[in-house]
């Protein structure tokens, strides 16, 4: 059987001056094709050139500093060479692209409506209350509730779901033969990336278009595509069918994507990680299962008790309006164990995290630690217990002063403490961290920005430790990390707690990471804790409707064939 | 550890290029903006040495006949005469200007003038003084003859060499614009850390503080300033311009204090317990070090013309110091008599100083901006 093909790629190559004497290669040729009617999935890790990809295609690289080489074949003629006029009309009226950030895709100070008609308008020619119908039409279409209202909304009215399905209406309006969407659910909460990728599904099928899924979630490929193209380096390391790259990868880096990522069914005491399966003949030799849970009779480090920190913000001339970020927590810590706390966005869980460690001060309520309430200390005590909590924060890009060197970085919070009887005493202490988290000795005098994502959260990591903390607090602290690193840092929290028997309190919003890592979990909606329980009574019983919403939404990986789109004709049929 | 250094040391540069070294690098790259640093240097390097009296120490001294003209354009014949005949020094020949209506007057008053003067019987009182002084001047006539007709740069009315003038004034005035933008980057960079970081009632104090100095007009706030301190001279310039100045540099630097005061890596440092004042001004101020110094420099730039609006107003430097403020306005009546030197010596010395700290500040804010890159 052989497909039609809607566009094809051959000998793709995109080279990026950096100054006059680099160049960078962001694709090295590559080819795959679009068959009609299908979902192609483009999987990769940051830097892979994926997104790059799909902009050589639609000719939106900046020609200053870009060059892109190659056969982009689409309706017989090849679009690299085509002129920026025919290109023009290419765009848009037969492929169109929605972008990953909702927020800044759309422009604030247009409604929705005048957004979504003049697409219509300038591609199509319709007159005003055409577009208008139009409009109302595909709002309904993507699922926006109460269209005919909406229409006259501002982006920042609508929810993040809701705009980039305003976002999909205005890529779909033309009625495109193919739609590129650039992680069109990374920036949103699991809940509604699930809704976002059954509307793609549904309209795929509905509209007999293809899509070319870009992605770095080989997990979420599984259920929405029929063939699938893993990019590594600008090179493709795998491409087959969608049942092929799951069931029988044969690429050591394909195994590893998908090894990598914890599971929800298993937890090795070690997560495989991505040179176990480059360096080695690609198979791993398999792990022990780690047990998780509470005994009940641990010893507790911390506990806080009806934790409650309310935002104001003002409210005509003297009135303040109350925002309650959150209510009523409390929940104990058990030594050399973890929490897990998992929530959507807005649920509170990083102002719990700021409030215990009084980076943000509590509103109500109180936290026990050593027999102290830390909440009702002075700054001057609060001093000492301050390094025996630690946290680690999400973004390694923003949490690293960039004027310091990485000695510096871990210097200082022994001389504000006075750990360590002199500098070179403390000058020894982070060289020896530098081998417990992985990082060369030479790192002692570089700055931070010469560090890649992964080797920055190792600093943070070693930062905290310079003061040996009682409790860790991870806040996001592997999300903003590729799949594979994501795997090494988790195995380095792992290493860490059992060496040095610490308490963690793991905050994220994926799932799947905090059920590999946590013995409780602390499930939050809204500022409130809806469920607390062990870890594996959580994932196998959940008692809380919305933390059955929450472990539904966990993109499953390969399910058979055209999950979706099966799913999604049903839902259009009843 | 001292190993790990010599061994990470042996195998390459234990020193990587922080962002400061990035920056001069960036710098380095830009032609205009060398250039124009080199100028900058040169003009510092006058500074200095003139403070330090290497240079232009006897500038108050006569060299040169009043009004020298300059070398190149050579002696005119005006002063040619005045050298030779010994007459007082400061009157032009009298030439008739065919184009003055009162030319015939003139010419009459001028031919009695010497009668009138005999006939007065008048005792001058002060006559044996005088006599002392001419007896004690005849001493030293040999000097009188030795002051030139022409110097490098002309020279002023009192026979002073413009061009040493020149080198003092730029001591003076480079030394107020660098100590007054100083005080002002000082000043500003403090409130504006204050009322940036804590916020609240403090940040409140400030910018009432600030809406109150910008509510005045400038220059009647200079004036007033002025008028209060109530005496001449060089730090008083400082005092006003630096006193009056800090209200732009503040609105900057409170700004990117409540930028930077919620960022992650700050709330790192205070999670790891370093004080308020760590966190001001070890953690935040070399990250927003970029700002001030463009600021600084900039403000250089304005103080050194602000001194000159000062001294040409009067309100300026003392009469026995020289700036480039009072050589205008020496020049003003100058230029009526044709004496273009003083005027053409303190414009270049000011435009190219002026001109070149601009462009090097353009590239050092090129060089120190990540965003523009």
């Amino acid at each position: 059987m052989n497909p039609e093909i809607l566009l094809g790629v051959s000998d793709l190559r995109v080279d990026f001056r950096v100054d006059a004497a680099t160049t960078l290669q962001a694709v090295k040729g590559i080819a795959f094709d679009i068959p009609v009617n299908s979902t192609v999935a483009l999987v990769g890790e940051s830097g892979s050139g994926k997104s790059v990809t799909a902009l050589a295609i639609l000719g939106l690289l900046p020609k200053e500093n870009s060059t892109a080489r190659g056969e982009v074949r689409y309706a017989g003629r090849n679009l690299l060479a085509a002129a920026p006029s025919e290109l023009q009309k290419v765009r848009g009226a037969d492929i169109s692209m929605v972008f990953q950030e909702p927020m800044t895709s759309l422009n604030p100070v247009f409604t929705v409506g005048f957004q979504l008609t003049e697409v219509l308008r300038k591609h199509l020619g319709m007159t005003g209350a055409q577009a208008r119908a139009r409009a109302v039409d595909l709002l309904r279409e993507v699922g926006i509730p109460e269209p005919e209202a909406r229409i006259a909304a501002y982006p920042f009215q609508l929810s993040g779901g809701q705009q980039q399905r305003v976002m999909i209406a205005i890529a779909i309006a033309c009625e495109p033969k193919l739609l590129i969407a650039d992680e069109p659910t990374t920036a949103l909460d699991v809940t509604i990336q699930r809704q976002i990728l059954e509307l793609i599904a549904d309209l795929q099928k509905r509209r007999r278009m293809s899509v070319l899924f870009i992605t770095h979630d080989l997990a979420l490929v599984g259920e929405i595509a029929d063939h699938v193209v893993v990019m590594r380096d600008g090179e493709i390391r795998e491409k087959g069918t969608a049942e092929q790259i799951f069931e029988a990868p044969r690429d050591a880096y394909t195994r590893a994507l998908l090894l990598c990522r914890p599971q929800l069914g298993r937890r090795p005491k070690r997560l495989p990680v991505i040179d176990d399966f480059l360096n080695s003949s690609g198979t791993v030799p398999e792990m022990p299962e780690r047990s998780r849970g509470l005994r009940g009779d641990e010893e507790i480090v911390l506990e806080a008790r009806h934790l409650g920190k309310s935002f104001y913000s003002r409210d005509g001339l003297f009135g303040r309006k109350e925002f309650k970020a959150v209510v009523d927590v409390s929940f104990k810590l058990a030594k050399g164990k973890t929490l897990g706390v998992v929530g959507e966005s807005g649920s509170g869980k990083t102002t719990v995290a700021l409030t215990l460690m009084r980076l943000h001060e509590a509103s109500s309520g109180e936290v026990l630690f050593d027999g102290r309430n830390l909440l009702a200390i002075s700054h001057q005590e609060m001093m000492q217990y301050k390094r025996r909590i630690q946290i680690v924060f999400q973004n390694p890009y923003a949490s690293l002063n960039p004027r310091f060197t990485v000695g510096q970085l871990l210097m200082e919070p022994m001389q504000v403490h006075r750990i360590g009887a002199s500098e070179s005493e403390r000058r020894d202490r982070v060289y020896k961290l530098f081998e417990e988290v992985g990082l060369p000795e030479t790192s002692f005098f570089k700055y931070p920005h010469e560090f890649s994502g992964g080797q920055r959260q190792r600093i943070a990591i070693a930062r905290c430790l310079t003061m040996k903390p009682d409790v860790l607090i991870c806040d996001e602290a592997v999300s903003a990390l590729d799949v594979s690193v994501q795997a090494q840092v988790l195995n380095l929290l792992q290493d860490l707690q059992d060496g040095y028997n610490m308490s963690y309190i793991f905050i994220s919003h994926d799932l799947a990471v905090v059920k590999y890592m946590a013995d409780q979990i602390m499930v939050m909606n809204e500022g409130e804790v809806v469920e607390v329980a062990g870890s594996d009574d959580l994932y196998r019983n959940p008692r809380h409707p919305y933390t059955k919403s929450l472990l539904s939404s966990i993109p499953q990986g390969w399910r058979g064939p055209r999950y979706f789109a099966s799913l999604g004709r049903n839902e259009t049929s009843t | 550890m001292m190993q790990a250094v010599l061994g990470s040391g042996g195998l390459r540069r234990p020193e990587s290029p922080g962002l400061w070294a990035l920056a001069w690098r960036r710098f380095c790259r830009d032609r205009v903006g060398v250039a124009s640093f080199l100028v900058v240097l040169v003009f510092f390097g006058v500074m200095v040495a003139s403070g330090l009296s290497l240079v232009a120490a006897d500038w108050a001294r006569e060299v040169g006949v009043n009004y020298a003209p300059p070398t190149f354009v050579g002696p005119g014949t005006a002063e040619r005469d005045a050298v030779a005949s010994g007459s007082p020094r400061g009157e032009k020949a009298h030439e008739p200007n065919p184009a003055d209506p009162l030319a015939d007057v003139l010419s009459e008053i001028r031919e009695k003038k010497p009668v009138s003067r005999g006939d007065t019987d008048i005792v001058d009182p002060l006559a044996d003084a005088l006599a002392e002084i001419r007896a004690e001047k005849s001493g030293a006539a040999s000097r009188a003859e030795i002051l030139s007709a022409t110097l490098a740069f002309g020279g002023d009315r009192w026979g002073r060499d413009v061009l040493k003038k020149v080198i003092k004034g730029t001591e003076t005035s480079m030394f107020v614009g660098l100590a007054a933008a100083a005080l002002t980057a000082l000043l500003g960079t403090l409130f504006g850390a204050l009322a940036g970081y804590y916020g609240r009632w403090i940040d409140d104090f400030f910018n009432w503080f600030y809406s109150i100095f910008t509510a005045v007009p400038y220059l009647l706030l200079i004036l007033a300033i002025a008028a209060v301190l109530n005496q001449k001279g060089t730090m008083t310039v400082i005092l006003i311009l630096g006193l009056t100045g800090w209200t732009g540099i503040f609105r900057l630097v409170r700004a990117e204090y409540l930028k930077h005061k919620v960022r992650e890596y700050i709330q790192a440092a205070d999670a790891i317990g370093a004080s308020h004042a760590r966190r001001m001004f070890v953690h935040i101020l070399p990250n927003v070090s970029h700002v001030v110094l463009v600021q600084l420099s900039l403000h250089v730039v304005l103080f050194i013309k602000s001194e000159v609006v000062l001294s040409f107003l009067g309100f300026g430097v003392g009469v026995d110091t020289v700036s480039w403020g009072s050589m205008l306005n020496e020049a003003q009546s100058e230029l009526i008599l044709g004496y273009w030197w003083q005027l053409a010596a303190a414009t270049i010395a000011m435009a190219l100083l002026v001109t070149g700290f601009s462009l090097f500040t353009d590239a050092l804010r090129d060089a120190l901006d990540p965003k523009l890159k």
